[in-house]
C-alpha cells in the first residue's frame, strides 16, 4: 500500500517524466487532517488552509488537534498537534466523520490519528519519507512497525519527501515543512494561491519580509511538487455565501460578543480551553474601553467581576469546569445578593483535571444545582459559533434586566472551531446603558421586589439615599438581615420566581424535521450540527425522526412535554457520562443519565432516554446516525 | 486612599451641607459589650466625618467574621461578601470606579487564613484603598477556633492544649510583598491614635494596611491584657511622615522616632512582637497603582460600534 512517486526529485520534473494527468474526484463534502509534532506548525497550515477555503465560498469547520502538553515527545502518538478540516459545498456544522485526506509530518503522529479511528479506510495519505531512511535504526524500527500496523487498513499511503524538499530552501525545516505542505493541499483542492500568498503575509506581517518571501518560496515548492508528483484533485464546488461573512472560533466571538454587549470588564485565570477568550481580548478590549484582568486565582477573578458589576456595569468571567467548582461561593452570593453576572464555561472533560484540552459536556447539572442552598440561576448553551457572539449579548441583558447570574456553556468543540457566519449588524441597544447614578427616591428599598415577578430596581454605589449593605446573609426588601421564617422564604421565592418569568419570554425550541414520528433526538450545544446531519441521512433513508436543540437550560424552553408527546421516543445525545443500560448491574432504577436527560425527566415525567460518549471528541454525525437506525429498528442504541 | 477625588464631588453637590457623625452611623452595633470593635466603629466613623466623605460615594467592603459585620453598622454603602473574598470585590469596585472611596474590613481569619492568597496579590496591586485588619488573634463569630495570628500555646476549641505554630505576622508578611505601600498598627484601646492612623491611610494614595490590635472580650482579653493595662509595653512609632498623637504622648512614653520610608528598619521593627508597636511602619506614595496603570478611558456607544465594526472587518470573509 505504500507508494513512492516516480518522480522523486524535490524540484519535480527533473527526472525528465511528464507529470501524470491527474484525476479529478468530485466531492460535496472532504474531511482533511493535517497533523505533525507540536511546534511544526500544522495547526497554523491547516488555520490559513480553512480560511482560503471559507473565503471561497465553501462551508467551512476547523477543529484542532491538540495535545495537552506544550512540547510533548517528538514522534509520538499522543503528541500530535494539527487540524481537521472538513470542507463542503453547502455549511458546514460539524467536524464530519472520518477523514479522507491526511497530511503527517511522521508516522507516530498518523498511527495516534488511526488509533482513534480518524480515517477513513479508503483515506489518502500523505506521509513525509524522512523517517523510513533515518540514520537512527531505532526510528527505521519504528516506521516499518508503523507501517505493519497501517497495513491492517486499506488506505492508499504516498511518502512524500517533505523534509528533504524544504531543505532546499531552509536550515531547519522544523519550521518550513507546513508551508510546504500547504503548497501541496493549495494545488490538489485547487485553492486561490493569491489569496493564500496574502494570507500567509498577513500572519508573518510581525516578521521580516524575508521570512514572508521563505514562506511564499516553500508554498511554491509544496504545489510543485503535489503538480508534479500527485495524480488526483479534488473538486469540492463552493457556493458563495449570500451577505457578508465572518469567520471566526467560537472564543473569538465569545470576546466579541461581550464587546457588543457594552461589557467592560473580562477577570479571569489562565485554564484551558477557556483561556484564549482572554488571549483574544487582551489585544484588543482596551481599544474599546475594556479591559481584562488576570486574577489571582479563579476565586478572584469572580469576586473582580462581581466587585465590577455591583459598582455599575455587568462584568464577565470565563473559565472551565474546574473553575466554575472554585467560582461556586461566589456564584451563591451575586445569587443572593442579586448582582448580574455573567459566567462563560468553556467546558473539558471531567471530573477533576480530567481532560484538559477535550470537549465534553458534562457541567450542565453543574451549572444548573452546583452549589449549596437553593441559588436560581439562568443557564444557556450556544450550538453554534454566531450563537457564541449572540448570546453573549442576551447574557449580558438578562443578567441585568433580572439581576441574576448567567452562565454560558460553551465547549471545547466550539472553543476551537472555525467557521464562517453572517456578520452581525451592530446595535447599539446591545450595549448597556450608562450607569444609574441618579439619587434614589426617598423610601425605595434595595430589594422590592415585585411580589409576582420577584423584579427590583437595583440601586448602585454613587446614587445619593441608595445607602445600604449588600449582604449574602438572608435579608429582607432593606437588605436587613433578616433570621425570621417567612423573610427567608420570601427572598427565596423571589429570587425563584424570575426564572419563571424569564420562561414566559422564551418560544418552544425549533424542531428540525417532521413535527411528530418515531423518534426524536434532544440535543443541546455543539453537538447540534452533528445530531442534524445524522438526522438528515436518517430521513432520506424513510426514517420518521426529527431532533431539537435546546439553548435555555435554566430555565427550560417551554412546550417541552407537548413537543415529546408527539413522537413515540425521546432521547437525548450528549457528551457526558450515562450508563449503558445493558452494563452490569444496572437497572432501569439505578442506571445514571445523561445530565439533559436527567433534566428533562425531572421537568417533563417523559420517560427520555440517552444515548452518551465521552471519547474527548466531538460526536461524529457517523455515530449518532447508526445509533438512531438501532434505537428505530431494535429498540436500543447499540 | 487620597481625599482629593471625592472633593470635587462634594463640592458638586451641596457646598453648605457639612457631615456630621450622626450622617454615617446606620444600624446598632450587635457585638458584644467591650468588643474592640466597638471602638474601631467610631474612629472609622470620626475619619469620614473628619475628611467630609459623601456617603453615597463611600463602600465598606467586608468578608464574614465579626469584625466584617462593620459595613452593616456605617451608613454607606456597604458590601458584605463571604468569608476571604473581601479584597476581590473591592479590586473590582475600584477597577470599574476608581472615584468611589472604598474601605475593606476584615478579620485575622478572612484576611491572614482563607483569603490570605487575596491578601498577597491585593498588596501587590497596590489599589488606592484602607484595608483594616481587625485583629482579635481568634475566630471570634464561630466560636473560638485558633486563627493563623494566634499566640503559640495559646489554648483554644480547636487546639485547646494550646495553639501549635508560631503566630504569622501579618505586619512582616506585608511588609514582605513586593510593591508594598502602606503598613501601619494601632490598638482599639488607644482610640485617638486608631482616628490618626486610619486618617493617614485614608489620605494615603495606594493599598493602605492597618492592622488593628483588637480585644475581644469572649476569648481573647489575656492575650492584650497586659498591653492594655500597661502603656510601658507600648513603644509608639512617631515621625513627621508618620503620626504624631501628642495626647497620647503622656501616656505612652516610649517613643521611637522611625522614619516610615525606610522599609529596612520597617521590616525590623516589625518583626519584634514586643513591645507592641503602634504607628505607621512604611509609607511609600510612588509605588505604581494597578487602577492607574491599567485605567482606560471609557468609550461611547457609537465609538465601540465603529470599532466593532472595524474588528469584524479583520475577520470579514
Amino acid at each position: 500500500m505504500t507508494e513512492t512517486p516516480s518522480t522523486s526529485a524535490p524540484d519535480g520534473g527533473a527526472a525528465g517524466v511528464a507529470p501524470p494527468e491527474p484525476r479529478l474526484i468530485k466531492l460535496s463534502e472532504h474531511t482533511i487532517e493535517i497533523v505533525s509534532d507540536p511546534g511544526e506548525g500544522a495547526q497554523k497550515c491547516g488555520q490559513i488552509f480553512g480560511q482560503v477555503s471559507a473565503r471561497m465560498g465553501n462551508g467551512v469547520w476547523t477543529v484542532e488537534i491538540i495535545p495537552a502538553e506544550i512540547q510533548p515527545p517528538a514522534r509520538s502518538p499522543a503528541g500530535g498537534s494539527g487540524n481537521r478540516i472538513r470542507i463542503g459545498s453547502g455549511p458546514v456544522t460539524n467536524w464530519g466523520d472520518q477523514a479522507g485526506l491526511v497530511v503527517a509530518f511522521n508516522e507516530q503522529v498518523l498511527l495516534g490519528r488511526h488509533r482513534l479511528d480518524a480515517l477513513s479506510d479508503d483515506a489518502i495519505i500523505l506521509l513525509d519519507s524522512l523517517w523510513s531512511r533515518h540514520d537512527d535504526e531505532r526510528i527505521r524500527e519504528e516506521w516499518q512497525k508503523g507501517m505493519k500496523e497501517l497495513a491492517g487498513r486499506s488506505y492508499r499511503l504516498i511518502e512524500v519527501p517533505i523534509e528533504e524538499a524544504c531543505l532546499e530552501i531552509v536550515d531547519t525545516p522544523r519550521r518550513g515543512k507546513n508551508m510546504f505542505v500547504l503548497g501541496m493541499l493549495a494545488c490538489l483542492y485547487q485553492r486561490d494561491v493569491a489569496l493564500i500568498m496574502d494570507l500567509i503575509a498577513q500572519s508573518f506581517r510581525k516578521k521580516s519580509p524575508d521570512v514572508v518571501k521563505i514562506n511564499h518560496d516553500l508554498l511554491d515548492l509544496g504545489y510543485r511538487w503535489a503538480n508534479d508528483n500527485l495524480d488526483f484533485r479534488f473538486d469540492v464546488p463552493a457556493t458563495k455565501p449570500e451577505g457578508p461573512m465572518l469567520v471566526t472560533n467560537g472564543n473569538q466571538a465569545v470576546a466579541l460578543g461581550a464587546i457588543a454587549a457594552g461589557m467592560d470588564l473580562c477577570a479571569m485565570y489562565p485554564i484551558t480551553p477557556a483561556t484564549s477568550v482572554s488571549h483574544y481580548l487582551s489585544d484588543i478590549f482596551e481599544e474599546f474601553g475594556g479591559m481584562v484582568h488576570q486574577a489571582e486565582d479563579e476565586i478572584a477573578a469572580a469576586g473582580v467581576a462581581i466587585g465590577a458589576s455591583y459598582a455599575g456595569k455587568v462584568a464577565f468571567t470565563v473559565t472551565s469546569g474546574p473553575g466554575l467548582a472554585l467560582k461556586t461561593e461566589f456564584l451563591g452570593l451575586a445569587v443572593m445578593g442579586e448582582i448580574p453576572l455573567v459566567v462563560v464555561d468553556v467546558q473539558r472533560g471531567g471530573p477533576s483535571t480530567g481532560l484538559p484540552t477535550k470537549v465534553e459536556q458534562s457541567d450542565l447539572l453543574a451549572a444548573l444545582f452546583g452549589q449549596p442552598g437553593d441559588a436560581p440561576r439562568v443557564v444557556i448553551a450556544p450550538a453554534t459559533i454566531d450563537e457564541c457572539f449572540h448570546l453573549m449579548i442576551t447574557a449580558r441583558r438578562i443578567a441585568e434586566t433580572f439581576r441574576c447570574v448567567v452562565i454560558v456553556l460553551s465547549d471545547a468543540n466550539l472553543a476551537s472551531g472555525v467557521q464562517p457566519y453572517p456578520r452581525p449588524e451592530v446595535d447599539p441597544r446591545w450595549m448597556a446603558g450608562p450607569i444609574d447614578q441618579s439619587p434614589v427616591a426617598q423610601g425605595a428599598r434595595p430589594f422590592d421586589w415585585d411580589p409576582d415577578t420577584g423584579l427590583s430596581h437595583r440601586i448602585i454605589p454613587g446614587q445619593p439615599g441608595g445607602m445600604h449593605t449588600l449582604t449574602g446573609l438572608a435579608h429582607d426588601e432593606s437588605s436587613e438581615i433578616a433570621y425570621d421564617p417567612d423573610a427567608h422564604e420570601r427572598g427565596c421565592a423571589m429570587r425563584s420566581r424570575k426564572l419563571a418569568v424569564i420562561q414566559k419570554a422564551l418560544r418552544p425550541p425549533a424542531l428540525h424535521g417532521d413535527p411528530d414520528g418515531d423518534l426524536l433526538v434532544v440535543g443541546w450545544g455543539s453537538t447540534k450540527g452533528a445530531i442534524e446531519e445524522a438526522v438528515d441521512r436518517a430521513r432520506a433513508e424513510g426514517y420518521r425522526v426529527s431532533s431539537t436543540n435546546i439553548t435555555f437550560l435554566s430555565p427550560l424552553q417551554p412546550g417541552l412535554k407537548e413537543i415529546f408527546g408527539r413522537f413515540n421516543r425521546v432521547m437525548t445525545v450528549e457528551i457526558n457520562y450515562s450508563d449503558a443500560p445493558d452494563a452490569p448491574y444496572i437497572t432501569p432504577e439505578n442506571r445514571r443519565m445523561g445530565q439533559l436527560a436527567w433534566l428533562l425527566r425531572a421537568n417533563t415525567l417523559v420517560d427520555v432516554d440517552c444515548w452518551t460518549r465521552v471519547p474527548g471528541q466531538p460526536l461524529r454525525p457517523g455515530r449518532i446516525h447508526e445509533v438512531i437506525r438501532n434505537v428505530l429498528l431494535k429498540g436500543r442504541t447499540a | 486612599m487620597r481625599g482629593n477625588s471625592c472633593s470635587l464631588l462634594t463640592a458638586g453637590q451641596d457646598e453648605e451641607h457639612e457631615y456630621g457623625l450622626q450622617d454615617y452611623a446606620s444600624a446598632t452595633p450587635r457585638w458584644c459589650p467591650g468588643c474592640g470593635d466597638h471602638g474601631i466603629l467610631t474612629g472609622v466613623q470620626r475619619v469620614l466625618e473628619a475628611e467630609q466623605l459623601p456617603p453615597e460615594q463611600t463602600v465598606f467592603v467586608s468578608g464574614i467574621g465579626c469584625a466584617s459585620r462593620l459595613p452593616h453598622y456605617v451608613k454607606t454603602y456597604g458590601f458584605h461578601g463571604i468569608h476571604g473574598r473581601a479584597l476581590p470585590v473591592a479590586t473590582g469596585i475600584k477597577l470599574h470606579r476608581p472615584e468611589l472611596n472604598v474601605f475593606v474590613v476584615m478579620g485575622d481569619g478572612d484576611c491572614c487564613s482563607i483569603g490570605a492568597g487575596h491578601w498577597i496579590h491585593a498588596i501587590r496591586y497596590n489599589i488606592d484603598m484602607v484595608v483594616l485588619l481587625l485583629d482579635n488573634e481568634i475566630y471570634g463569630l464561630t466560636k473560638n477556633q485558633t486563627s493563623p495570628t494566634t499566640p503559640q500555646g495559646f489554648p483554644s476549641n480547636t487546639q485547646p492544649r494550646g495553639s501549635y505554630l508560631p503566630p504569622l505576622n501579618p505586619l512582616v508578611t506585608t511588609l514582605g510583598v513586593s510593591n508594598a505601600s502602606f503598613v501601619a498598627q494601632t490598638a482599639d484601646w488607644a482610640p485617638a491614635h486608631v482616628f490618626e492612623v486610619i486618617r493617614a491611610a485614608y489620605r494615603h494614595p495606594g493599598f493602605a494596611f492597618v492592622r488593628i490590635l483588637q480585644r475581644c472580650p469572649q476569648y481573647t482579653t489575656a492575650i492584650f491584657d497586659s498591653a492594655v493595662r500597661d502603656p510601658s509595653l507600648v513603644e509608639m512609632l512617631v515621625h513627621e511622615n508618620g503620626v504624631i498623637v501628642p495626647e497620647l504622648q503622656g501616656i505612652y512614653k516610649n517613643q521611637r522616632r522611625h522614619d516610615p520610608s525606610n522599609l529596612d528598619q520597617a521590616r525590623r521593627l516589625a518583626e519584634d512582637v514586643e513591645p507592641v508597636r503602634l504607628g505607621i511602619f512604611y509609607r511609600n506614595e510612588d509605588r505604581p497603582r494597578y487602577e492607574e496603570t491599567r485605567h482606560v478611558p471609557p468609550h461611547s456607544v457609537e465609538d465601540r460600534l465603529r470599532l466593532l465594526n472595524k474588528e469584524f472587518d479583520r475577520h470579514a470573509l
